[in-house]
C-alpha cells in the first residue's frame, strides 16, 4: 500500500514553481526546482536561496525549570543560554549515542526546539516521558519553517524586516516580517550566513512569495541543502550521527561546555566524558577522493594496504569544491588531515586522503551582525 | 541507414553497420539531474545484453547504465569524463557513452522503437 506523504503549507507553491517532489521523512518535499541542484547550490553560495524546512519539528517547552529539565537529556549548556540566543545540542542515550540533534532557542518564558523531521515523533514522546511533568511540551504543528541562506540573505530579509541586519549569529528575535509575526533566528545548515524563520502555517506561502520576490532570492530544494551542508561539514542525523555514534566520535565535543563537562548529569555522561579525556577509538573526518569518482555513504575506507579502517557516512559531489567530497568515521590513528586512504567504490579501491572540515569555509555573520 | 532503439531502463542504441552507439535518453538525463561523473567500460571488453556497462553519477546518486545489446566495446566517449554535463546538454548526440560491435544483431528486435518508447515514457508520468 502506498504511504500517503504529508504536505507542508508550501506544497502548492513548490508544485507551481515546477519542483520535483519526493518523499522525505514522511513528507512530500521539493528535491529540486527546474534550475537543478548544481545551480541552486551555486546560487546559495553567491546570493540567497529559500528552503522549505517545514517538515522539521518545532517544539516549545514551557514552565519553570524547563532549561534545567532539558539539561537532563542533552549535554549542552541550556541553563546558561541567554534569552534571545540559540544553541546546537544533542539528545544522548545512556550508551553515549545520539538520539537526535537539535537547535535550542531561549525565548524568554519558553524554550523553542527545532528537531529533525524523521525524529519528531520520537523526540516528542521522549520529551513527554522524560521531562519533569511540570514542563509542558507543545508541538508547534501550526507553524511552518523557512530558511533563507546565502551571503545575500541579510540584505534580502532586511527589506521585509530591517531589524534582522543587526542580529548576531545564533541569536533569535520575535519580529514582524512583511507584517507577519515570526520567530527569526540567524542560523542555518549551509555554512553561509542566513536565517530560519518560524511563521504561522496559514501565512507561510504569503511570506515565501514575498521572500522570493526580493532581488537575488531563488528557491532551492533538499538536494542543494544536502550538498551545501556536506561541503560545510555539518552532520546529517541518521547518516553521520545516530545512536551508535557518540558526540566525541562525531567531533561534536565542542557542543559540551565547561560546566557540563565538570558536572555531567546527561545520558551517557560517563562514556562521553571519558572519551573527551582519553580520546575516542574512531573519529568523524573529511575524506577527499583523489580522482573524480564520488564515494557515497557506506563506501568502505581502508588504509593504503587494504586494511579496513572505517566507512563513509555522507558523500557526493561538492559543487563549490568542484569535486567529490565525503565524510565518515576512521580509526583515530588515521584521522590526521592528509592521511592517505583508499575508498572502495563499486569494488574498485580508489586513492583518497583525510581532509579538513569544512570543505568550504563557513561565512557566518560576525558577532556584530556584519 | 541507422535505427534507434530504446530499453525500458532508458538507454538508447543507434545501430550503423553492425556497430551500436549507446547513450541515455532525454527522459533519463532529466530524471538523473546534473551529471557530475561518468565511468565508462574498457575498450575491448565484452558485454552481454543487460550487463552493467557504465556508471553515471548525479549530485544526488549513482546509477548504472546497462548494455542494451551484446557486443564488444570498440570506442568510449572520453569527452564525458572531462565534461560529464554533456549527458544533460545533449544526451542523444554528443552525450553518447560507448560503441558496441554487436555480436547478435537479432537482439535489436527486443528493444522499443521511438514511438514505442515515447508511449512507454508517457505511461511513467
Amino acid at each position: 500500500m502506498d504511504q500517503i506523504e504529508k504536505r507542508t503549507p508550501l506544497f502548492d507553491l513548490h508544485v507551481g514553481l515546477g519542483a520535483r517532489m519526493v518523499p522525505f521523512a514522511g513528507y512530500s518535499m521539493p528535491v529540486q526546482y527546474p534550475a537543478g541542484i548544481l545551480a541552486e547550490h551555486q546560487h546559495t553560495r553567491a546570493r540567497a536561496s529559500l528552503f522549505d524546512v517545514s517538515h522539521m519539528g518545532q517544539v516549545a517547552l514551557r514552565g519553570d525549570g524547563a532549561a534545567a529539565a532539558l539539561e537532563r537529556l542533552v549535554p549542552g549548556d541550556v541553563a546558561g543560554l541567554a534569552a534571545g540566543r540559540v544553541r546546537y545540542t544533542l539528545f544522548t542515550n545512556d550508551a553515549g549515542g545520539i538520539l537526535d540533534d537539535l537547535m535550542v532557542t531561549n525565548g524568554g518564558d519558553r524554550l523553542f526546539l527545532v528537531v529533525n523531521a524523521a525524529r519528531k515523533e520520537h523526540d516528542l514522546t521522549y520529551l513527554r516521558s522524560r521531562l519533569d511533568p511540570r514542563v509542558v511540551v507543545e508541538e508547534l504543528a501550526d507553524r511552518a519553517l523557512l530558511a533563507l541562506q546565502g551571503p545575500g540573505a541579510a540584505e534580502a530579509l532586511s527589506g521585509l524586516s530591517p531589524e534582522v541586519a543587526a542580529m548576531p549569529f545564533m541569536s533569535a528575535r520575535l519580529l514582524e516580517v512583511a507584517g507577519i509575526g515570526c520567530v527569526v533566528t540567524r542560523s542555518g545548515y549551509t555554512g553561509e550566513d542566513g536565517y530560519e524563520i518560524s511563521v504561522p502555517a496559514v501565512r507561510a506561502e504569503e511570506l515565501a512569495r514575498r521572500l522570493l520576490a526580493r532581488p537575488g532570492v531563488a528557491p532551492a530544494g533538499l538536494g542543494a541543502r544536502d550538498s551545501l551542508r556536506l561541503e560545510a561539514g555539518l552532520c546529517l542525523y541518521g547518516s553521520d550521527i545516530d545512536e551508535t555514534t557518540t558526540p566525541v566520535e562525531a567531533g561534536l565535543g565542542w557542543t559540551i561546555g565547561k560546566r557540563r563537562r565538570a558536572e555531567g548529569g546527561f545520558p551517557g555522561a560517563d562514556i562521553i566524558l571519558r572519551q573527551l579525556k582519553e580520546g575516542p577509538a574512531r573519529l568523524r573526518v573529511g575524506l577527499r577522493p583523489d580522482d573524480r569518482a564520488p564515494a557515497r555513504a557506506h563506501t568502505q575506507v581502508t588504509d593504503r594496504d587494504g586494511q579496513p579502517i572505517g566507512e563513509v557516512t555522507s558523500g557526493g559531489f561538492g559543487p563549490t569544491v568542484n569535486g567529490p567530497v565525503a565524510m565518515g568515521y576512521v580509526l583515530s590513528p588515521y584521522a590526521a588531515v592528509g592521511t592517505p586512504v583508499r575508498l572502495l567504490v563499486r569494488g574498485t579501491p580508489r586513492e583518497g586522503h583525510v581532509a579538513a572540515l569544512p570543505f568550504v569555509p563557513h561565512r557566518y555573520a560576525t558577532s556584530k551582525g556584519n | 541507414m541507422s535505427e534507434i532503439r530504446f530499453t525500458s531502463e532508458h538507454e538508447w542504441v543507434r545501430v550503423e553497420n553492425g556497430v551500436g552507439t549507446v547513450g541515455v535518453s532525454d527522459y533519463a538525463q532529466s530524471q538523473l539531474g546534473d551529471v557530475v561523473f561518468v565511468e565508462l567500460p574498457a575498450v575491448g571488453s565484452s558485454l552481454n545484453k543487460g550487463a552493467e556497462a557504465a556508471v553515471v553519477e548525479s549530485v544526488k546518486a549513482a546509477s548504472e547504465i546497462y548494455a542494451p545489446l551484446s557486443g564488444e566495446v570498440v570506442a568510449i566517449n572520453d569527452d564525458l569524463v572531462a565534461q560529464p554535463g554533456t549527458v544533460n546538454e545533449d544526451p542523444m548526440e554528443k552525450g553518447w557513452f560507448f560503441k558496441l560491435r554487436l555480436t547478435d544483431p537479432g537482439e535489436l528486435a527486443t528493444l522499443m522503437d521511438q514511438a514505442g518508447y515515447d508511449e512507454y515514457v508517457k505511461g511513467l508520468a
